[in-house]
């Protein structure tokens, strides 16, 4: 009976210091305890939600990127069929004017070399009448440097005239 | 129980039902060895009790003829009852102990004080005051209130300043390093708090209300879980039967009770007072029942936390005796049983850590249940 029958002072010093044991804990210990354990959850799983948009953000970047990127070559490639196409008409312009040039300039030289090439003609002819009658003449005189031929071309002559 | 304990789980978290049904079974297993450890304790402790009483009555005959003879039922009474000094080492007659300061308030006389030395271990009358058999009486049959400084006052004191000194120093580890992993003594206390809040608190109160008994469950806790641990240690500071004294966990209990009745919503109050559903006549007998079921809750956390640790220091102390009383036999016979004595001493108090833990969880969870009774919400059939 002993053992089961409380002590009044045992009782009373119990209650007395685990009240305040109770209130000195409850206000110095368990709630800062429990309040930073609690902000240390919620701050873990902020960083985790914030880690886990990031990383949405990210593929939905990668994506916009991808997207951006295709845009980007098509229009590369547009540019760059524009610019073929482009220098294919130059060129191809280019090709008909300098054809176009290069006939006019041959007309022109044609006509030159012709105008030149007459005149040469009609110097050549002087120079080779000219030249003919210096012969002639050197001949002539060569002919008619002695006197037996002197009279041969006479009677020669005389004989064309005698004929007619 | 377990099944109330189950279905209250159950039924207040239908969504989380399968991580409850988790918890809820280390619950009942572990409410199932408690059931086990404390049957087995009851058991010992019953035959515990007869054999001292039995030695107890034959050492009281013997005193007579030889004052030196050894009794075990006398020595684990003294060890595991309250006291006025602290004793350390010696025989009962000539021991060596701390001496503790002894506190009377006299109707007549107003309040005495002095300490317990000036007994002389109950050689000597003081101010008309003596012990007997570790209790103080007055010579001249006065009526008057003991409120001494008691080995167990003076353990809860130790563990009150013990529980201060950690859980403070702590928190200003927690103010200090905001937002961080936790760091050296932090570990060690982190995982229980965290225990307490989510596999007691949460899961037998649920998310709403559990927050406002945080602080209340998580002193019960470390109190007991300290006080037993502290129990098991042999020597000064440790070694007192705090809870094992039946007034500690009357306090706990009460304070328990206290917590629940003015915590009682209209739902539980409905529940005890007129149970929905039920037809009249049968309310007659059920609500007496109820109204006693409210008694009785703290009355069972009581005797089975006070039950657990007093069985568990007669075990200890019995097996120890048993060297003692085959050495009363004969010198070897002592040295013998020392053997096998010395190790199931050992045995048990290795299961009597177990069990101090245990005791703190049950008495901690159970408290948390009868809370999360008394804030339920009305459930929607």
């Amino acid at each position: 009976m002993k053992l089961v029958t409380p002590d009044i002072g045992l009782l009373f010093w119990m209650i007395v210091s685990f009240v305040i044991v109770l209130f000195l804990l409850r206000k110095f210990a368990w709630k800062p305890i429990l309040a930073s354990l609690k902000a240390r959850e919620e701050s873990i799983s902020d960083a985790l939600n914030t880690a886990k948009k990031a990383k949405e953000e990210m593929t939905l970047l990668k994506s916009d990127n991808e997207k951006l990127i295709q845009q980007a070559r098509a229009e590369r490639d547009l540019l760059l069929k524009e610019a073929r196409d482009t220098k294919d008409a130059i060129i191809a312009e280019s090709k008909v004017k300098a054809q176009a040039e290069a006939n006019k300039i041959m007309a022109g030289a044609r006509e030159t070399i012709n105008t030149e090439k007459n005149a040469a003609i009609a110097d050549l002819k002087n120079q080779v009448a000219s030249m003919s009658i210096e012969i002639a003449e050197k001949i002539l005189r060569q002919e008619l440097s002695k006197d037996e031929k002197q009279k041969s071309l006479m009677e020669n002559l005389m004989k064309d005239i005698s004929l007619n | 129980m377990v099944e109330a304990v189950n279905k209250k789980v159950g039924s207040k978290h239908p969504d989380s039902y399968r991580e409850a049904a988790g918890k809820t079974f280390l619950v009942q297993l572990g409410i199932v060895f408690l059931f086990v450890l404390s049957g087995f304790f009851a058991f010992a402790n019953e035959e515990v009790a007869v054999d001292s009483a039995a030695t107890h009555t034959e050492a009281t005959e013997e005193h007579a003829e030889k004052s030196e003879k050894f009794s075990p039922g006398k020595l684990i009474i003294g060890h595991i009852a309250d006291a006025h000094d602290w004793h350390i080492y010696g025989s009962e007659e000539h021991p060596v102990s701390i001496p503790l300061p002894i506190i009377i308030y006299n109707k007549d006389k107003g309040f005495t004080s002095f300490m317990s030395s000036r007994f002389e271990h109950g050689h000597a009358t003081y101010e008309g005051y003596k012990l007997e058999e570790g209790k103080i009486i007055s010579e001249e049959g006065s009526a008057f209130y003991d409120f001494s400084i008691t080995k167990n006052v003076l353990a809860i004191f130790i563990a009150a300043g013990l529980m201060l000194f950690i859980f403070i120093g702590v928190a200003k580890t927690y103010a200090r390093t905001p937002d961080q992993a936790p760091s050296g003594f932090q570990n060690a206390i982190e995982p229980m708090i965290l225990f307490v809040r989510d596999d007691i608190a949460k899961s037998a109160i649920g998310e709403k209300h559990y927050a406002k008994f945080m602080p209340y469950l998580l002193t019960i806790f470390f109190f007991i879980w300290i006080s037993n641990i502290m129990g098991l240690i042999p020597v000064f500071p440790g070694g007192a039967n705090v809870t094992g004294n039946i007034a500690v966990p009357l306090v706990l209990a009460t304070c328990t009770l206290l917590i629940t009745l003015f915590y009682g919503n209209k739902n539980y109050w409905t529940h005890i007072l007129a149970m929905p559903g039920v037809p009249k006549a049968i309310l007659i007998i059920l609500t007496p029942l109820e109204v006693l079921g409210i008694f009785l809750k703290p009355f069972v956390l009581m005797i089975r936390l006070f039950a657990n640790i007093m069985a568990g220091h007669i075990v200890v102390l019995v097996f120890f005796c048993l060297i003692f009383v085959a050495g009363a036999a004969s010198t070897g016979a002592g040295f013998g049983a020392a053997v096998p004595a010395i190790a199931f001493t050992i045995f048990i108090n290795g299961i009597e850590l177990l069990v101090g833990f245990l005791q703190a969880f049950v008495f901690t969870f159970l408290s948390a249940v009868y809370f999360g009774m008394a804030t339920a919400e009305p459930e929607h059939h």
